[in-house]
């Protein structure tokens, strides 16, 4: 029996960042997918990032991750999403290319040192006093290992949905796992069944787009990675395009909307979809006064033809699919290359784990990706990442790298997940993260590097690199503090030309930064003031002085929810013992059995009363 | 911890309360509404004469006691505020601490707090346990209960109108390229705020219970002349003798006493000079005090049962439609000449101020109209309105800030955080905290997705 220490079930966004993180940090692994082909493959939208998501790529660069930098070697198309909008908002999305970002991924994979790669369908585990051991292939092969990662996305007893017809397939007519679900259920786990869709693609050259309005890229470059500079050409990006449904799309939906999977076509689905990710039929019907929907043509990469519809989402047959296109203007004589459909999946209930991402049920073994019931490239790569480096301290006897809610969406994600469950796929959204203000795109590093570079992720070079920007922030802030302006006629004049009221007294350029309409660069533009410090250096500074006011109010709001998250509760807490508990608290706390009073005053359901009589009860029984 | 507030001493009219302050910032909270020495440099444990002030207007003449941490009940830095009692003066105290910075204390929390800083013995716990599951429900119950059903629908309606600027704003964050979903953006936020901020005054200044509290009861004595106004206002004064002032009160009108009646303050309204004895009815004219009636709370309208009823006296019926009101028949020492039946199906009082007979009834028949009973018989510690009023207030000042940061130029999204803070304080009040409430709102609201 061969053996490893770490064993990643699964080649997806979140299988990859697990194998890199625990291999780069010294640990044998092997991953195991059902097809190596389709490592890191992108079976929906051609996109990484967008809003919230595009952070949490910066956020894995910033860890030691690999996404961020694997999509800028890939991507055809980039945008700064909100860049009218404050810096708490702003996010990259890119288009990746399909073909070429699989490509990277396996060469990076490949080219992994402690890293082995190998085809297999995993249906079962070896289990040992509630320990995982290893893990079972189809074919009764045994491998062993200290700890197991399952990264299985929509493969666990996936069901492909179109029209009348369940066909049992992972995406794309991939070989799903039969039995693994089921052998989860066996060892404890309780099982949700989960759907999404995907939307049609369309043939390239049988589109018009002189219908349709063009969308391009931004024309300033940018990176997710914080450490290298743009490798796409921002002159020749490839533009997307947007069109809409009209009263016809329409009509054709509503006349055979009994068609749909989900509207009677079959009649025994169980799986909750996402409110976010609606299919055309859902939208039609549940907006039912709107004119038209908008949708974008999305291209899936330079090497072939294939046109994404997002937006287009659907699960009726094919010939209705079809008619629905057609009537698209611009697309009249649309060739559909690959049907859309619905896919039905097994995950686990996310409370089922820690925030650690071990299972509460089996020692050592970890759980990443929709799994977990997530949705999402970025959403599945951030888990992994964080299973790869927990399964590494695991084994090492160390304690896990938990990000709290005020460090990173992340841990946002990973907290909502074990804390509130989940029961429709998870997305991220700017509206979960109630500290929004300090989880921005432009401070990833400060946020996460730190840990990265403990971990093991982040190397020297790149660490150095980083304190030194680091060190140069706060220089320049002591520096802008001791330059000041007195209220000179030029200093004056060009106050008033960039419609700023003019000084009475002499201030530093600290405080004149506080001024919404002045910025380092009007500044130095207008001579008023030179700085030699990089660009992202004084990015950084302009965010923090000008909003510092009321990034020191979230602070403290963070401040308050940390005191409670460092209050322990002990693992081996009898809830039937805290009297005067109200019976749904108990019952949620015993399900979720949360770590900290932070986290059990997140849990809905339990009240702030039942906080302090836990409280009180920690306090009497265990004398903290 | 952050610091909480609470009145800590059952309140009836006349006594002595004692609000409490505990935690870190209460000195500093105290300090900020306090007109004497600076408590900040103070000794511990001492007491110290002042005023509470609501910017420069005095609320009360205070003893405060400061005690610094950690040799006190909480182990906290704890300050009591000992305040000359009533209702009004009490609740606004509390009021004023909740918009420095306290918060309201949970049912049994200084307990609470005394035993989680190792200050009470552990036999107490379990005490405490059942004094919190115990008094939660009824609190809960009793804070949402306090404020009328109007106030609750207004504030759900004011919730209703944040949440759809906020989840717009949300949504244009989260989904930026959807061009069918118009782009929210400070200018077209900025009237629809300023109208908020007018409605949430307006429910400020009409909000029953807030105005019962902050300013009183305005009552207006009307009769024809001779009928023993002036001698009503005096019996009632006369009992009163601590409060009586003749400074212009809060509200527009002169106020010509005060009284307190279970802590609520009364203002007897100047009916245009009823101590004077002349035909003020007929001065002013039914116009002048129909003008005058609308201005009150209460109308007391007085007759003599030593007279026959007068097509004036009916007039004066007429005009008290809809209107919180009571007819006294006063002068029943003398002999009886006014037909019962005239009056139909008014309900009166029958009294004779210079026997001193019925004035009890008055009052009670007062205190039944404004339920005033039940701010006295519920346990004071967690009446909620001084809560609610400064949270509304609060909430004012988050839509202030929003208004000032648009003016400010700020990005949108910075801008949100005070509508956001606004829309949670609303909450607050009616017990709607739930987080999700507003991606539920985001995905019912509009159309998105792949």
């Amino acid at each position: 029996m061969k053996e490893y220490e770490i064993i990643v079930v699964g080649g997806g966004h979140a299988g990859c960042e697990a194998a890199l993180a625990s291999a780069r940090i010294g640990h044998s692994t092997l991953l195991i997918t059902g097809n190596i082909k389709n490592i890191a493959t992108m079976p929906c939208n051609p996109s990484i990032g967008g809003s919230a998501k595009g952070i949490i790529v910066r956020e894995i660069d910033a860890l030691g991750g690999e996404m961020g930098i694997n999509a800028d070697k890939t991507l055809i198309q980039m945008k700064m999403l909100n860049s009218s909008k404050g810096p708490s908002v702003h996010s990259l999305r890119a288009q990746a290319d399909k073909i070429t970002y699989p490509q990277e991924m396996l060469k990076t994979l490949n080219q992994q040192e402690n890293l082995e790669l190998r085809e297999g369908m995993v249906e079962d585990l070896i289990v040992k006093e509630n320990t995982v051991k290893g893990v079972i292939l189809a074919n009764g092969e045994k491998i062993s290992s200290s700890a197991v990662i399952l990264t299985t996305g929509t493969y666990l007893k996936s069901d492909i949905l179109r029209g009348s017809t369940r066909t049992r397939s992972g995406p794309h007519g991939e070989a799903p796992s039969l039995h693994l679900s089921d052998n989860l259920k066996k060892y404890g786990f309780e099982i949700l069944r989960l759907k999404t869709g995907t939307p049609p693609r369309i043939e390239r050259s049988s589109i018009d787009f002189s219908k349709a309005k063009r969308e391009d890229g931004d024309k300033t470059p940018y990176t997710f990675s914080h450490d290298i500079s743009p490798l796409y050409d921002v002159e020749n990006q490839e533009p997307c395009y947007l069109v809409y449904t009209n009263q016809n799309t329409h009509k054709i939906i509503l006349d055979n909307l009994s068609k749909s999977s989900m509207y009677g076509g079959l009649n025994d689905i169980k799986g909750v979809g996402p409110r976010y990710c609606p299919s055309i039929e859902d939208k039609i019907t549940r907006f039912r006064d709107k004119e038209r929907h908008q949708l974008f043509l999305e291209p899936e990469s330079l090497s072939y033809d294939d046109i994404y519809l997002q937006g287009f989402s659907t699960s009726m047959p094919t010939e209705i699919q079809e008619e629905m296109v057609h009537s698209l203007e611009g697309l009249e004589h649309a060739k559909i290359l690959r049907y859309a459909y619905a896919i039905e999946y097994d995950a686990i209930y996310p409370t089922q784990i820690y925030a650690s991402l071990e299972t509460k049920i089996l020692k050592n073994l970890f759980t990443a990706g929709q799994i977990n019931g997530t949705s999402g490239y970025e959403e599945a790569a951030c888990q992994g990442l964080i299973a790869g480096i927990n399964a590494s301290l695991k084994i090492e006897g160390k304690n896990p790298l938990i990000l709290k809610r005020n460090e990173a969406y992340i841990g946002v994600l990973i907290d909502d997940l074990v804390t509130k469950g989940t029961m429709e796929p998870y997305r991220m959204l700017t509206s979960r993260a109630e500290y929004r203000l300090l989880l921005r795109h432009d401070n990833a590093d400060l946020r996460l590097r730190d840990y990265g570079h403990k971990v093991g992720l982040i190397k020297e070079e790149k660490y150095n690199r980083f304190l030194e920007k680091k060190k140069n922030i706060e220089l320049l802030k002591e520096e802008l503090k001791q330059k000041k302006l007195t209220p000179t006629e030029e200093v004056n004049n060009v106050l008033q030309k960039l419609n700023s009221p003019s000084l009475k007294d002499g201030i530093t350029i600290y405080d004149l930064l506080k001024r919404n309409e002045i910025t380092l660069s009007s500044l130095i533009e207008n001579h008023l003031l030179t700085l030699d410090y990089s660009k992202e250096v004084m990015n950084e500074v302009e965010i923090q002085v000008k909003y510092e006011g009321y990034i020191k109010k979230v602070e403290r709001e963070a401040e308050k929810m940390l005191k409670n998250e460092s209050k322990q509760i002990p693992k081996d807490i009898d809830y039937q013992k805290v009297t005067n508990l109200a019976s749904e608290a108990r019952q949620k706390l015993e399900r979720i059995r949360p770590t900290s009073i932070g986290q059990a005053s997140r849990i809905s359901g339990v009240n702030p009363a039942d906080i302090s009589i836990l409280m009180i009860y920690l306090r009497k029984n265990y004398n903290e | 911890m952050d610091t909480i507030a609470a009145i800590s001493t059952a309140l009836g009219v006349g006594a002595i309360s004692i609000i409490r302050v505990s935690g870190e910032d209460s000195i500093n909270i105290v300090n900020k509404i306090f007109k004497g020495p600076d408590l900040a440099k103070v000794q511990s444990h001492t007491i110290h004469y002042g005023y509470i002030v609501d910017k420069k207007q005095v609320i009360d003449e205070v003893l405060v006691s400061v005690m610094l941490a950690p040799k006190t009940f909480t182990t906290e830095n704890i300050v009591e505020i000992n305040s000359h009692g009533g209702i009004a003066t009490t609740n606004k105290v509390l009021e004023l601490l909740l918009l420095n910075g306290a918060r309201l204390a949970e049912p049994g929390e200084f307990t609470k707090r005394a035993f989680l800083n190792g200050r009470i013995d552990l036999v107490e716990a379990d005490g405490i346990m059942n004094l919190i599951s115990a008094k939660t429900e009824s609190s809960r119950a009793l804070s949402i209960n306090q404020l009328t059903g109007k106030v609750t629908n207004n504030i759900k309606e004011l919730r209703n109108k944040l949440v759809e600027i906020l989840s717009h704003i949300e949504v244009n964050i989260d989904y930026p390229e959807y061009e069918d979903i118009e782009e929210l953006t400070t200018d077209k936020i900025l009237p629809k705020l300023c109208s908020f901020q007018s409605n949430l005054e307006q429910i400020i200044k009409d909000s029953h219970d807030g105005k019962i509290i902050n300013e009183g009861i305005n009552v207006g004595i009307i009769g024809r002349p001779n009928v023993g106004k002036s001698s009503l206002l005096n019996a009632l004064l006369e009992e009163e003798k601590a409060i009586v002032t003749d400074i212009e009160g809060t509200t527009r009108d002169i106020v010509e006493g005060k009284i307190t009646l279970n802590g609520v303050i009364l203002n007897i309204i100047d009916t245009a000079g009823i101590r004077e004895t002349d035909n003020v009815v007929e001065k002013i004219g039914v116009e002048k005090s129909k003008e005058m009636i609308n201005k009150c709370d209460l109308i007391i309208l007085m007759l003599n049962h030593n007279e026959e009823l007068t097509q004036e006296d009916l007039n004066l019926i007429s005009t008290l439609q809809n209107k919180n009101s009571i007819i006294l028949i006063n002068k029943i020492d003398l002999d009886k000449k006014l037909d019962r039946n005239q009056l139909k199906d008014n309900k009166y009082i029958e009294l004779s101020i210079k026997e001193n007979k019925g004035i009890d009834v008055l009052k009670q028949r007062i205190i039944e109209i404004f339920n005033l009973g039940n701010l006295e018989t519920k346990d004071l510690t967690y009446l909620s309105d001084a809560r609610s009023i400064a949270l509304l207030k609060k909430s004012l000042s988050y839509i202030e800030n929003a208004i000032f940061s648009i003016q400010q130029k700020e990005p949108i999204d910075i801008v949100e955080f005070s509508i956001k803070d606004a829309w949670e304080t609303l909450g607050e009040i009616i017990g709607e905290t739930y987080k999700e409430e507003l991606i539920d709102e985001l995905f019912s609201r509009f159309c998105l997705g792949k």
